[in-house]
């Protein structure tokens, strides 16, 4: 079947698989491989993305179902060498290590400051919950999403 | 100073790595797309144990998009060998370990749920996914009874028939008439028994690999998820003679994740390089995390009985451990190892019991093979001692910071030589264990306790003083216990005509931040700015040979390379200074990047030295030779011995069993640190897994040898709400016997976390016979007096 989906605010038609997975069309199609695949179970997060600047796992989406909308990845979130206030602040914490979950965790992050005026420590820990790292011990994660969620409102 | 003014040694430098990571420009094995390629999946046992009768592939071959079906059968008939473990363990008799056959994919006998038999490959994933499945439909097999039950393996029928028992090996380390004589005069002995629960290591980024073969060269380029892609380029030419080794590349791109998982050399590389010879088009694999929790190598799984023997002072006087450690199915790489030299060596921890005996038994049972995970035998062994001190306190009814303060080894006994063949060389434990008790404000407990007890909740506390032996070493010492492998690390620095400095490191990086680190490192060594110095790892290609990273050795070992191929460069650099200051080499200084002669004012800086060396104007070429590129390889002296005193505080709800970690300190004895921001991320990860381990992580296969706990459903690997805010701070001792001082630090909190945590939980609901994880369930029946805890 034919699909037209915004990706990073580029306009694509695209001719995918009936069964195909949001995840798959970004990594193989359109060579997104930011967009990472950690479990088979929709658990870890490692393939969140934003859908109409909601956060949903891509793992879990058919593309079919992304008809007519408009996707963001890890890939569009930086203005050229400018980057998002979240991904400086990911980096300013040291919340990554090994890199895999982190789109995922950033793209979860963004969407979490954007629904709450005021984020504590305990919303942000329970806010991520459905994204695993198993490096950091999240404490730099935490404070990277409250420094992240200051950022986007200053 | 600010935190980016200084960026040498000692300073928090933002990650030079992070940039590609943030962006989603990382690298990762399953992110490469080779023209040509084609998708392989495994066909793998559904049963714990069983006699192949026959692999009908026709049906399978004929299916849509499927290319080629390739079974153990095959693998066997090319001539391909199997996958070696890397330490042969004696007995204590003196024989060899028993070692079955491990080919890489199973042609006669199915050993684990998981184990693979064959792979499909074909055009698609999807197509090569569903043909598998159909393959391991169709096998004929004979089912037998899977031996499972650790505590019954060594005693039930033999699961390998080349094999005369289940037995791997009896290993001992210690002296048994002196820890006897030890029990002898005892005044106090305390017993307990323990179990360590089989963990999985959960990478989050699952193993992957794509190989390449050019027919034209004959050479294969395979990316793979490696710790140590020379180690799996060695292991595929010497043992499995897939090719030579000048004919094999192994490049370990980004990597997301280890934590020993990766350390290994699995069927599935090995598989992957086989069929794309056979095919003449690339071939690539990655595992599903289904795939991941039946195969990658597991962790821990001992059950163990252990006593102190305490004198009327309660001073130690001496300590016997019998370990049975489930090796799993099959001898992974270095899974011999763990349970003995890297766990009997360290049940002195830091303390001065003089008399220490312990004997392992390694048996084989049909589960997924057991091999290093975070932290390796020195958690299990860390356990082992600090729950058994902690229940020695209790039945004393005494302090146990107090006890345990008694027995520490003195900072002028150093070095000291334990029992157990270890020598620490440095060390100041009371230290860290003070540190540790101020931050934890253990003084204030009692306090704590009673005014938690008023909201009708349970509080406790716990300790856990521990040790770890890190940077394996020196070689000749492994290999006389029985290594099949140097421990030494490789380094080259390339200085470039225009001054940069391109640095080739045998470690390997997923996720510790090398590339920021060790160019700290020789960014200071050779007075270079921090921003022109790459560091460059994780390709057979690119570099000499090199051992990896695992075990916390990257800073001690790799570190080390570093320093002595950066002292080359210097001297080098003052032969071509000498030259054109026109002064002897011995007389020429080298500070912060200046070469200068303290009898004049002239001097050049590195980038005009460099400039010489590759465009020789007065520099005689006969005398020093063009270019500045300088290896080195450094053996280390000793291991390495980080320590320190963790401090669990947690709270219990005598109602739900939950237990919620109040506060976690962390005083770790590093050495030198080269990044504090790095090294306090390392301490996060690490007491978050062996948290994990404590409360959440539990790998449990059914008497039937299904693996239970095979998906993030029902294996709990701990969120971001399961753990707290923790308090890390440091005391230093530099290591004596590296240049840098360092110990290493990777695996401090996994090792330290899992005692700290079950001596808070036992000692907040007053009982001692609770087993990790400690679930809310369990605690909930250990509350209410029910045996079952």
């Amino acid at each position: 079947m034919q699909i037209s989906l915004k990706v990073n605010g580029e306009a694509h038609q695209l001719q995918i698989a009936d069964n195909a997975l949001l995840v798959d069309v970004l990594r193989k199609q359109l060579g997104l491989t930011g967009t990472h695949v950690g479990c088979d179970t929709s658990q870890c997060g490692a393939c969140v993305v934003h859908l109409d600047l909601r956060s949903v796992k891509s793992c879990t989406l058919l593309a079919a179902q992304t008809d007519g909308h408009e996707v963001t990845t890890i890939e569009g979130l930086a203005d050229g060498e400018a980057l998002h206030p979240m991904q400086e602040a990911f980096r300013d914490h040291h919340a990554l290590q090994c890199g895999f979950c982190t789109p995922g965790m950033i793209l979860s992050a963004i969407d979490l400051a954007q629904s709450a005026t005021k984020l504590t420590e305990s919303d942000v820990r329970r806010g991520i919950e459905g994204n695993i790292c198993r490096c950091t011990g999240y404490q730099n994660i935490v404070a990277a999403v409250l420094d992240g969620a200051r950022r986007m409102k200053a | 100073m600010a935190i980016q003014d200084h960026k040498g040694i000692g300073a928090s430098v933002l990650r030079k790595e992070d940039r590609r990571f943030i962006t989603g420009t990382g690298n990762y094995t399953d992110d490469i797309y080779l023209t040509g390629q084609t998708y392989a999946a495994f066909a793998r046992s559904l049963w714990a144990s069983a006699r192949i009768d026959a692999v009908p592939t026709d049906k399978v071959a004929a299916m849509p998009g499927v290319l080629a079906v390739l079974t153990g059968a095959d693998m066997a008939a090319d001539g391909l060998g199997g996958l070696p473990c890397g330490w042969t363990v004696k007995s204590k008799d003196g024989t060899d370990m028993q070692q079955p056959e491990h080919p890489p994919l199973a042609h006669s006998m199915l050993n684990y749920v998981g184990d693979a038999f064959a792979l499909v490959v074909a055009e698609s994933e999807h197509e090569a996914a569903k043909a598998a499945r159909t393959l391991e439909q169709t096998i004929q097999v004979t089912e037998l009874t899977p031996v499972v039950s650790l505590e019954t393996a060594a005693s039930s029928p033999a699961i390998h028939e080349e094999l005369s028992s289940n037995l791997c090996y009896e290993w001992e380390i210690g002296d048994k008439s002196a820890a006897q004589a030890a029990f002898a005069q005892a005044a106090h002995v305390c017993e307990l028994e323990l179990s360590n629960n089989r963990l999985v290591p959960n990478a989050m980024e699952p193993r992957s690999a794509i190989a390449e073969y050019s027919s034209g060269s004959g050479e294969f380029t395979i990316h793979s998820t490696s710790q140590n892609p020379h180690l799996l380029r060695l292991i595929l030419a010497a043992f499995v003679q897939l090719a030579p080794e000048h004919k094999v590349r192994v490049i370990a791109p980004d990597v997301g994740g280890g934590f020993g998982s990766k350390i290994f050399v699995y069927a599935e590389e090995v598989a992957v390089a086989w069929a794309s010879r056979r095919l003449l088009r690339p071939v690539r694999w990655t595992a599903t995390r289904s795939e991941s929790f039946l195969t990658d190598a597991h962790g821990r799984d001992h059950i163990t009985k252990a006593e102190l023997a305490l004198d009327e002072q309660a001073k130690f006087l001496g300590m016997r451990v019998a370990t049975k450690a489930n090796l799993g199915a099959y001898l992974s790489t270095f899974g011999s190892a763990v349970p003995t030299y890297l766990y009997g060596t360290l049940m002195a921890g830091q303390y001065a019991t003089p008399a220490i005996y312990v004997e392992v038994q390694g048996t084989f049972t049909n589960t997924c093979p057991v091999d290093a995970y975070r932290g390796a035998g020195r958690p299990e062994a860390t356990f082992v001692v600090e729950r058994l001190v902690e229940t020695a306190a209790r039945q004393l009814r005494m302090d146990p910071a107090e006890l345990r303060r008694r027995n520490l080894i003195q900072p002028d006994q150093f070095p000291y030589q334990t029992p157990v063949a270890l020598v620490y060389d440095t060390g100041n434990y009371e230290a860290s264990l003070d540190k540790a008790l101020k931050l934890a404000d253990y003084a204030g407990f009692e306090r704590r306790r009673r005014e938690a007890e008023t909201h009708g909740v349970l509080r406790g506390i716990g300790l856990s003083c521990y040790i770890e032996a890190c940077g394996l070493a020196p070689s000749q010492l492994a290999m006389d216990l029985g290594a099949g492998v140097g421990l030494w690390e490789s380094a080259e620095i390339r200085v470039n005509p225009t001054g940069s400095v391109s640095v080739f490191t045998g470690s390997h990086s997923h996720g510790q931040g090398h590339e920021t680190t060790f160019a700290q490192v020789v960014s200071q060594k050779l007075g270079v700015p921090f921003e022109d110095v790459e560091v460059v790892h994780g390709d057979t290609g690119r570099l000499d040979f090199g051992l990896g990273t695992y075990g916390s050795r990257s800073i001690a070992v790799g570190g080390s390379a570093l320093i002595r191929a950066s002292d080359k460069i210097i001297a080098k650099g003052k032969k071509i200074a000498g030259h054109l200051l026109e002064a002897p080499p011995d007389e020429i200084n080298f500070d912060e990047g200046v070469y200068s002669v303290p009898t004049s004012n002239q001097s050049l800086t590195f980038a005009e030295v460099a400039f010489a060396a590759y465009v020789p104007n007065n520099v005689p070429t006969d005398e020093v030779e063009p270019g500045l590129a300088e290896k080195a390889f450094y053996d280390p002296q000793n291991f390495t011995y980080p320590a320190g005193t963790h401090i669990c505080e947690v709270e219990v709800d005598p109602k739900t069993g939950e237990v919620r970690i109040i506060k976690f300190v962390a005083v770790d004895d590093f050495g030198e640190v080269i990044n504090p921001m790095i090294v306090e991320g390392q301490v996060h990860g690490g007491l978050t897994q062996g948290i994990g381990q404590a409360l959440l992580e539990h790998g449990i296969y059914d008497e039937n040898g299904q693996l239970l706990t095979g998906s993030y459903m029902d294996y709990c690997m701990p969120r971001a709400d399961d753990v707290p805010n923790y308090v890390v701070d440091m005391t230093v001792t530099p290591c004596t016997h590296n240049p840098l001082g360092v110990k290493g630090c990777g695996e401090a909190g996994a090792i330290g976390a899992p005692a700290a945590v079950m001596n808070a939980v036992t000692r907040a609901i007053g009982r001692n016979d609770l087993s990790m994880p400690c679930t809310s369930e369990k605690v909930w029946h250990a509350i209410q007096g029910n045996a079952k805890s």
